[in-house]
Parts: structure tokens; C-alpha cells; sequence
């Protein structure tokens, strides 16, 4: 859940939402913050799926290093969502396994 | 390619501040760092820091980030963001930028400022959902502002988890309960008071058994330890928690290093193997340097310190400073860093760190034949 009050910290006001889907339902986020970030608040917390067992991983390491929270992102497989910051409109997914990624796949 | 006199590789709190030293006696310095932003781990510190005041006693970590960002910029420090160095090859740093494009930075000296990672214990049900490390929950709660759950198990008694528990509580979760396997409690007193003052309890030679839950974390088994670090039967207790950090400790980072053929030592006063470096910073590599938490995991204030004294060092090398001058400038920095390893907590960081400059010594004499 996102924190309102802060003894310390001033409020972030000013950041702007922005739309993005997950496994197909809208949802908001803040513009700029991590995927994993947008995920958590709203309450979601498996990133990932074991490709036998079909086990739940999540956000662990938190600086790009362990591979759990890698998510489908706009069609592109293995995207760190810990360090990979939301934009406008994206499409995260659910991932099964870990995938090679296709050339065919990314982005110009 | 793109070339520079410095490459500074890592924009921590070591980085930023080896970063400015170099450029302001003169040489052309590029910083390198994977995230969107420098900083570091700086940026997620939201306690005030302790020491003398010319280590930022007083001051939060994120504002000493603001601080050296500026001065960092105000030097002509050029920055790269979101580059991932993937390689070094002899001086020549191969980069990914934006996770799409590779690019060569050429330099003459290179400073490695790695920083650490966090540690980990596996258990039964460590891979779901809700088991974090502490540093990066610290990381959705102090910048991000999301918390992962409501109820916090700490696992481990450092100063990480000390001072991360107290970030909780401020944030509005709650902190069931911290386990630390050591019949004493890791980190300093100061910090542990703040969150016992709490009400947080702090269970010494107790460790976790096992989370629970299917899809996330629902609970977990806690169980104390005998002196043989055995689990007691019959003293487990289930608490209702949704989150689990572990707080290990940290490892320095040092796979940057290792590419470069910088020779290691395992140092368990400094959190395991570590490159090899001189009074200088200087690795067995010449021309490389390291600081911070990949040359040893210590605090913000020595990183800062390391970070300049291997700033002023590269520099110096370059000839962009006579070298009595650089001596006064060095041995000034070097007495702050005995200072901050001055206390009862810094005495096994002391030693760990002249057993590797004896070290670099050493290897420098090369063998006695």
C-alpha cells in the first residue's frame, strides 16, 4: 500500500499517474517508479511463475541481481521490474520460466 | 570510442565523492552508473548520520546525496545513466546503455566503486512472495513509498535491520518481531534502543524456521538456538507476519574487480573477498582503483573518505598534482578514515584493512627469491 504520511519524508504530490495494464485488468502507477513498485501497492505480489512447479516469486533482491521479479513487458520477456521504471501504457505480464529473449522481440 | 582521464564506475556515496575529487584537481572524469539517478544507496537513508561534522554528523543520507550530486555537477563531472558496465577489458570499459546500445569508454585510470549486495539464508518457504532482503524493502518504503505488507519479521540484528525497523514503524507497518541467531544483538545500541523503545522485541539465539503460506508469506516459524546453533524442539512459535527481510549483512561487489584481474583476499572483517589495494586505493592492477563497499563493507562515511582518497590518488598519477602536495591531501584523508575506525565497532575493519595494504606490499615486492 503507498504511504500518505511521513514523519520525515515531505509528501510526493506532484508525481503524475499514468495507465498500465497487468495480465490484461488497467491499472494506475506513478510515472517513474519502479514496476515493482506500482505492483506492490496495489497488493500484487507474484512477478513470476516457476516453469515446472508453477511456483510464486516476487520482488526479492530489489537492485536488479536475483531474476524473481523478471515480468513479460510489452511483449519483452526477462525485464527486471525492480529497476525497470513504469511508463505510460505498458503492458506487464506474468512470466512463466525464465525465456531467452528473441531478437525479434526488442525494440528499436 | 569515448575516452576520459578518470572512468569512475558506481555513483555511491564512494563513486560521487572520487567522481569530484578527481575532477576538481583537474582531470576529465566520467561517471558510470546503471540506475536512472546516482546516489547510490544514499538516497534511501532517511536517519540522521553520527560522527564528527565533517562526515555529515546530523544530516540525512539522502540530503548528503543532494549535496555531493551538486558539487559533482558544479565540477563538470560527466555523467553516464542507465549504462551497465558489462566488461573490462585492459583500460577499455565496454558499456550497455539502455539496455539496448553498447559503448566503449577508454580510460586512463579507473576507480571502482561497486558498492555491496545483500546476503542471504535459505529456509523453507524463502521463495515466496513477501521474503525480501531488508535493504530492498527499505528501498519501497524510504524512496518509492509503497510498504509490502503490514506485519515485519526481521530476521537479523545489524544495523541494516535496526535502522530499516525504525523506517518501518515511521512509515506505518509494523515490526513483529526481530530474530538474531547470535546470543547478542548485531548493530549498534543506539539503534536497537530507538526500536525496543518501540516496543519491537528483539529475540537473541533465535532464528527462523520456516515461512508459510501459498501464494505469499501468511506466517512464519520462529525457533531458538542452542549453543551449537541447533533449533531447540518444542520452542517454535508461529507469528502472523507478511513480511519476512532478512538482514544478513552484505557482500562487497567485486565481479567489476575480478574482470579487471585485480587479485582478492577473503577478509571476513570487511564481509568476505576483497580486491587488494595499497594506502592509495590502488588494486595489483595499476591504473585501477577501488572504493567503498566493493574494496570492504564498512559505512557511508568511510565510503566517502575511501572514495576521495582514491579521487585524489588517480589524479595524482596523472600528474594533475605535485606529489608532496597530493602526500598532505592524502594523509589528511587517511587520519579521518583511522578516526572512523576508531570505536569498539571499527577495530576488525582496522585490522582487515592493514592486513590487505601489507598485502598489496607484498605482492608489490614481488616473491623473495
Amino acid at each position: 500500500m503507498r504511504i500518505t504520511k511521513h514523519p520525515i519524508l515531505e509528501p510526493l504530490d506532484d508525481r503524475r499517474e499514468v495507465d498500465i495494464t497487468v495480465d490484461g485488468k488497467g491499472m494506475k502507477a506513478i510515472e517513474g517508479e519502479p514496476i515493482a513498485s506500482a505492483l506492490i501497492a496495489a497488493g500484487v505480489m507474484t512477478f513470476r511463475r516457476t516453469r515446472i512447479r508453477k511456483e510464486p516469486r516476487g520482488y526479492f533482491c530489489g537492485i536488479g541481481l536475483c531474476t524473481d521479479c523478471m515480468m513479460v513487458v510489452d511483449g519483452v520477456p526477462n525485464v527486471r521490474t525492480c529497476v525497470t521504471p513504469v511508463e505510460e501504457g505498458m503492458r506487464i505480464e506474468t512470466q512463466v520460466g525464465l525465456e531467452r529473449v528473441r531478437v525479434a522481440d526488442v525494440k528499436d | 570510442m569515448l575516452r576520459t582521464d578518470v572512468a569512475v564506475i558506481g555513483g555511491g556515496a564512494a563513486g560521487l565523492s572520487a567522481a569530484i575529487e578527481a575532477s576538481r584537481l583537474g582531470a576529465r572524469v566520467h561517471l558510470v552508473d546503471e540506475n536512472a539517478r546516482p546516489g547510490g544507496q544514499l538516497f534511501k537513508q532517511i536517519h540522521k548520520f553520527f560522527g564528527s561534522h565533517s562526515h555529515y554528523a546530523g544530516t540525512r543520507g539522502f540530503e548528503i546525496g543532494e549535496k555531493l550530486l551538486e558539487e559533482a555537477q558544479k565540477n563538470g563531472v560527466e555523467t553516464l545513466l542507465n549504462s551497465y558496465v558489462f566488461g573490462i577489458f585492459g583500460k577499455e570499459i565496454g558499456i550497455i546503455e539502455n539496455q539496448m546500445s553498447s559503448k566503449w569508454l577508454e580510460a586512463k585510470a579507473i576507480i571502482l566503486c561497486c558498492g555491496a549486495s545483500e546476503r542471504h539464508i535459505m529456509f523453507p518457504g524463502w521463495t515466496l512472495p513477501g521474503v525480501m532482503g531488508a535493504g530492498a524493502a527499505q528501498t519501497l518504503i524510504n524512496v518509492h513509498r509503497v510498504l509490502p505488507g503490514r506485519r515485519f519479521l526481521m530476521v537479523g540484528s545489524g544495523n541494516v535491520g535496526l535502522i530499516v525497523s525504525y523506517q518501518i514503524l515511521q512509515a506505518g507497518g509494523e515490526v513483529t518481531a526481530m530474530v538474531e541467531a547470535l546470543p547478542r544483538i548485531g548493530g549498534w545500541g543506539v539503534h536497537a534502543s530507538k526500536i525496543r523503545r518501540c516496543g519491537v522485541p528483539i529475540l537473541t539465539s533465535h532464528t527462523i524456521k520456516e515461512a508459510h503460506g501459498r501464494e505469499k508469506v501468511e506466517a512464519a516459524t520462529i525457533v531458538a538456538l542452542d549453543e551449537n546453533w541447533n533449533h531447540i524442539i518444542g520452542t517454535e512459535r508461529i507469528l502472523d507476519v507478511d513480511v519476512i527481510c532478512l538482514v544478513i549483512g552484505l557482500r562487497p561487489n567485486i565481479e567489476l574487480p575480478l574482470m579487471a584481474g585485480c587479485e582478492t583476499m577473503f577478509l571476513e572483517g570487511l564481509g568476505g573477498w576483497v580486491p587488494i589495494h595499497d594506502e592509495d586505493m590502488e588494486t595489483t592492477v595499476e591504473g585501477i582503483y577501488v572504493a567503498g563497499d566493493c574494496a570492504g563493507i564498512e559505512e557511508a562515511s568511510t565510503a566517502i573518505d575511501s572514495g576521495r582518497l582514491a579521487g585524489v590518488a588517480a589524479a595524482e598519477k596523472l600528474g594533475y598534482l605535485p606529489g608532496d602536495e597530493a602526500n598532505i591531501m592524502k594523509a589528511q584523508i587517511r587520519k579521518t578514515l583511522d578516526d572512523l575506525r576508531g570505536g569498539p565497532f571499527g577495530v576488525q575493519r582496522m585490522e582487515a584493512k592493514r592486513q590487505l595494504i601489507q598485502r598489496a606490499k607484498t605482492l608489490r615486492a614481488g616473491p623473495d627469491e
